[in-house]
């Protein structure tokens, strides 16, 4: 029944390590100059194509991105969003050579931009991200993702976002975390040709389902999570190298924040605190990574060429050669996509309190 | 006979319309009583949407912050109002504007009138309720609460400092009894009459004005003194969670929603046009339902409570990373650890496996490879057998394998050649069974023969690193899971410790152990610890081994002691 408390809420207390003085001075540092780095080059380097950040409403959900080349996955990205009920995608088209740009500026709910300067350079497109997050979206729920990453939460199938952001604002959590899901198709990469506007899960429906490692990280107070298809078939060498998959795409934006490294991490470092501590289950979502698409074999070739991505790109030369070379992720182990409910139970996600 | 409905309401206005649409075309009167905080122009919508229905009324705004006391004066004005203007109403019922009627409230107002006397308020004195958290409960009553909770917090959380060491009580108006409840009621209407004409009611409204959140105590207070029968419950479905906040309905709760048989419910998400478009439908349906019975659907809400709390053990994962001491169990379920039973017995993973009827693993944490059961490379949930990656973190390469493998128990072997970085953990998980045989290593050694220098160097390196092993577990402190016998003593009778464990490990009748596990070549063992010895090591942890006897099970009391004889 009517049960209130004048404690911090259960579950959250204590959850973040705390950090020196001179260290939160020296985050802080950090996330002004992120902030203002984003606004510079979002005003240098950002060439509007089209503006229809007019129309959005207040309390709208607006998805920031980033892409290159995503004319195959663009149909199913809009469709899955828009079905989410995101109202608004502001998204920054960086050196396109495709029909990624003519297709999205004929959109009526997309505001574009267009970027000829270096995505490394811009950290990643992060630069971009910051300065259109701190410009349009102040107060609004942010969501903040790849083309390639299609997000899913508990009961996503019959609960638009607006219900799971109305349900977080009344609990008072200001961002949802979730684990990056590397999806794979059946048999050797490559193979399974999709058609653009295809639902992923029909060509690349399998995933790992537990081989994941979880390390708290004190600094930024976020859980740097690893493993999956990609540690076990490029990294097993070096494990420490395999990709992050935690991500923190949701969050109720302020202008004061700032994303610091992808998604997976952004100040101030309270939003990063994202799991339960004591012993509960706090509310989780996953990202469907769509990476391994039929067209990644091809892609890997010239990304190996392009040296655009991560932070040490010659770390990766040895993954794409891998890549290249269409190896089969799949194994008599791996789990097909069945639902949410299956993802619940395999322990991927949770819906926390979220009945 | 007639029911009357006072509507509170703040936000979703359109839905709070056309609830009162629906219930006013059903011919039952509502009193809307709109936040005086709400804008204007939201406000004239609202009057405008509901000018067509004649029984639908507005009360006077008041403004009703959570907490405070402008709800109760909002409430008492909308119900005389109510009782003004209707006098055909027999049973007012308090809603709120994210209430939703489930039953047709024809149903509703024939199940009122077959009870007429009866007020339905939940109503508990504050000895008694189990559910108010974080302290303030009776409190409520004995202190002064003006300032808001949500906005002023700390001069909230200080008045109430202030006022528990300055001992600040305050008096509670003679004879009566505070109560408390869900603010959601349906009262009769002599009963509402009498707490609105109550001649002492100044005096009551003067006190319950400083109470903290008075809308949940005011009528379930007074209604004790006027009503002639009290039935302590709420007609308005409403759950809560572990914080105090309203779970909210979705349209995936449509039949959560049915199956209750209650007749209304809150809160409703005001974009859940499903079950809108359900439960607002002119019903057609003549059936009589059973009783309204909230205890159906009660497992699923302290199932989320559960998981929301206590989470599921054993699971770590992005929204569920427990601090130490907080895991509860740190795996999933019981798993079993052998450690040296493999260096004793030859083919003792095939024969447990045999024994068992289950998996059987090799050395899990081996330097070069996860020995998985059956020679396998993967494990369920895509675990590989590469040392690097178990290496790099041991604990969730261990807690996966259990997690993943739920509902098959998992055993594994375990020594001083492997990889010890897990091995606190396992001291400390409480689902570690861990069986071992200290000094068994010397036994495979033994069996491998070679050049006796590296030999005895290799027995040195082991014994160091299963002394530290032993004193690892024996901190744990947990000795009712943790077996530990020495070489010799184990070697005296080996197979009714392992009929006690098997029938420990294996479910049903206890079974005499059939066929033994083969112990492997004995001959000449004791003359090689005697070896070890002269060469200046000393194996403290295999016991005493005879020195020229072949060991043989079941020897008990024909010993040699050459510790007693020889000091080292």
């Amino acid at each position: 029944m009517t049960a209130r408390r004048i404690l911090p809420p259960a579950g959250r207390a204590g959850g973040l390590p705390a950090v020196s003085p001179a260290v939160a001075l020296r985050l802080r540092g950090r996330r002004q100059y992120l902030i203002l780095r984003g606004q510079r080059r979002r005003l240098r380097e950002l060439t509007s194509v089209t503006d229809r950040t007019r129309a959005i409403a207040p309390g709208a959900i607006l998805l920031f991105a980033t892409l290159r080349n995503e004319e195959n996955r663009l149909p199913w990205f809009l469709a899955h969003y828009r079905r989410l009920g995101v109202t608004q995608f502001l998204i920054v088209a960086n050196n396109c050579t495709d029909g990624s740009e003519a297709l999205l500026r004929d959109q009526p709910d997309v505001s574009l931009w267009r970027s000829t300067a270096s995505y490394k350079a811009s950290r990643f497109g992060m630069d971009w991200m910051n300065g259109l997050l701190a410009r349009y979206g102040h107060g609004h729920w942010c969501l903040t993702v790849d083309a390639d990453e299609l997000l899913i939460y508990p009961h996503w199938e019959t609960r638009p976002l607006p219900a799971l952001t109305d349900w977080l604002d009344a609990q008072e959590i200001p961002a949802l975390g979730t684990m990056m899901l590397d999806l794979y198709p059946e048999g050797p990469l490559g193979e399974m040709p999709s058609r653009p506007g295809q639902d992923p899960l029909e060509t690349i429906p399998w995933f790992d389902s537990g081989n994941y490692t979880l390390k708290r990280q004190s600094k930024l107070g976020n859980l740097w999570i690893q493993g999956g298809p990609r540690a076990r078939a490029f990294f097993s060498p070096a494990p420490h190298r395999a990709p992050t998959l935690g991500k923190v795409p949701l969050v109720r934006w302020h202008w004061r924040y700032a994303y610091v490294s992808s998604t997976h991490t952004l100040l101030p470092r309270h939003l990063n605190d994202r799991a339960a501590t004591t012993g509960g289950e706090d509310i989780s979502g996953l990202l469907l990574h769509t990476k391994f698409l039929s067209t990644i074999v091809e892609k890997s070739r010239e990304e190996a060429i392009r040296g655009e991505h991560f932070e040490n790109s010659s770390l990766y030369n040895g993954y794409y050669t891998a890549l290249s070379s269409a190896p089969q992720l799949q194994t008599k182990h791996s789990m097909r996509y069945q639902g949410w409910r299956g993802l619940e139970a395999l322990g991927l996600m949770s819906r926390g309190g979220w009945l | 006979m007639t029911v009357g409905y006072i509507m509170l309401c703040h936000t979703a206005l359109h839905r709070a319309a056309q609830v009162a649409t629906h219930w006013a075309e059903s011919g039952s009167p509502v009193v809307i009583h709109l936040d005086a905080r709400v804008r204007g122009a939201q406000a004239e919508r609202l009057s405008a949407d509901l000018a067509v229905c004649d029984t639908i009324r507005f009360s006077p705004r008041h403004a009703c912050e959570w907490g405070m006391w402008g709800m109760v004066e909002a409430t008492l004005d909308a119900a005389r109002l109510m009782l003004e203007q209707f006098p055909g109403v027999r049973h007012i019922c308090l809603v709120s504007g994210s209430c939703l009627p489930l039953r047709p409230p024809q149903e509703f107002a024939d199940w009122l009138a077959g009870q007429p006397e009866t007020d339905f308020i939940e109503s508990v004195t504050t000895a008694d309720v189990g559910w108010t958290m974080g302290g303030l409960d009776a409190e409520r009553f004995t202190l002064r609460f003006p300032f808001s909770w949500r906005r002023h917090r700390r001069l909230f959380d200080g008045y109430v400092r202030l006022q528990r060491r300055l001992h600040i009580r305050r008096h509670i108006p003679e004879g009566m009894v505070p109560h408390m409840g869900s603010q959601w009621w349906c009262l009769t209407r002599q009963t509402l009459a009498a707490i609105l004409d109550d001649p002492r009611r100044a005096e009551f409204d003067r006190y319950f004005s400083r109470v903290w959140i008075p809308d949940e105590s005011y009528f379930q207070s007074l209604v004790r003194l006027h009503a002639r029968r009290v039935e302590s419950r709420s007609l308005t479905l409403s759950k809560f969670d572990h914080q105090g906040k309203p779970h909210v309905f979705y349209d995936d709760h449509l039949q959560l929603l049915r199956r209750s048989d209650c007749f209304i419910a809150r809160k409703i998400w005001p974009q859940a046009n499903r079950l809108y478009r359900e439960f607002l439908k002119p019903e057609a349906e003549a059936a009589p339902r059973a009783e309204p019975n909230p205890g159906k659907i009660d497992r699923l809400f302290s199932r989320a409570a559960e998981r929301r709390l206590r989470g599921r053990p054993g699971l770590y994962m992005q929204s569920r990373f427990p601090a130490r001491g907080r895991e509860g169990a740190l795996t999933a379920q019981p798993y079993t650890v052998f450690a040296g039973y493999d260096d004793v017995f030859d083919g003792f993973e095939s024969w447990l496996s045999k024994s068992l009827g289950a998996r059987v693993h090799g050395h899990l944490f081996a330097p070069e490879r996860a020995e998985f059961a059956g020679g396998e490379t993967i494990w369920n949930g895509c675990l590989t057998d590469s040392a690097a990656l178990r290496d790099y973190d041991p604990q969730r390469f261990l807690t996966s394998l259990i997690w993943n493998s739920r509902g098959e128990r998992q055993t594994f072997q375990f020594g001083p050649r492997d990889h010890q970085d897990i091995l606190p953990f396992l001291a400390r998980d409480p689902h570690a069974r861990i069986c071992m045989i200290s000094g068994a290593w010397a036994v495979r050694l033994f069996r491998q023969g070679g050049d006796f220098e590296s030999q005895r160097r290799e027995a040195a390196r082991l014994q160091k690193i299963e002394t530290a092993m032993i004193d690892r577990l024996r901190a744990a402190q947990m000795p009712a899971r943790i077996d530990i016998r020495p070489l010799a003593e184990f070697l005296e009778d080996p197979f009714e410790p392992l009929e006690l464990l098997l029938n420990e490990l294996r479910p049903g009748p206890i079974r005499a152990l059939s066929e033994p596990p083969r112990l492997g070549e004995m001959a000449g063992f004791g003359r090689f610890v005697q070896n070890l010895r002269n060469q200046g090591m000393k194996p403290v942890l295999l016991g005493d081994i005879p020195l020229d006897e072949p060991v043989t099970p079941g020897r008990r009391g024909a010993r040699s002691r050459l510790t007693e004889e020889r000091g080292s």
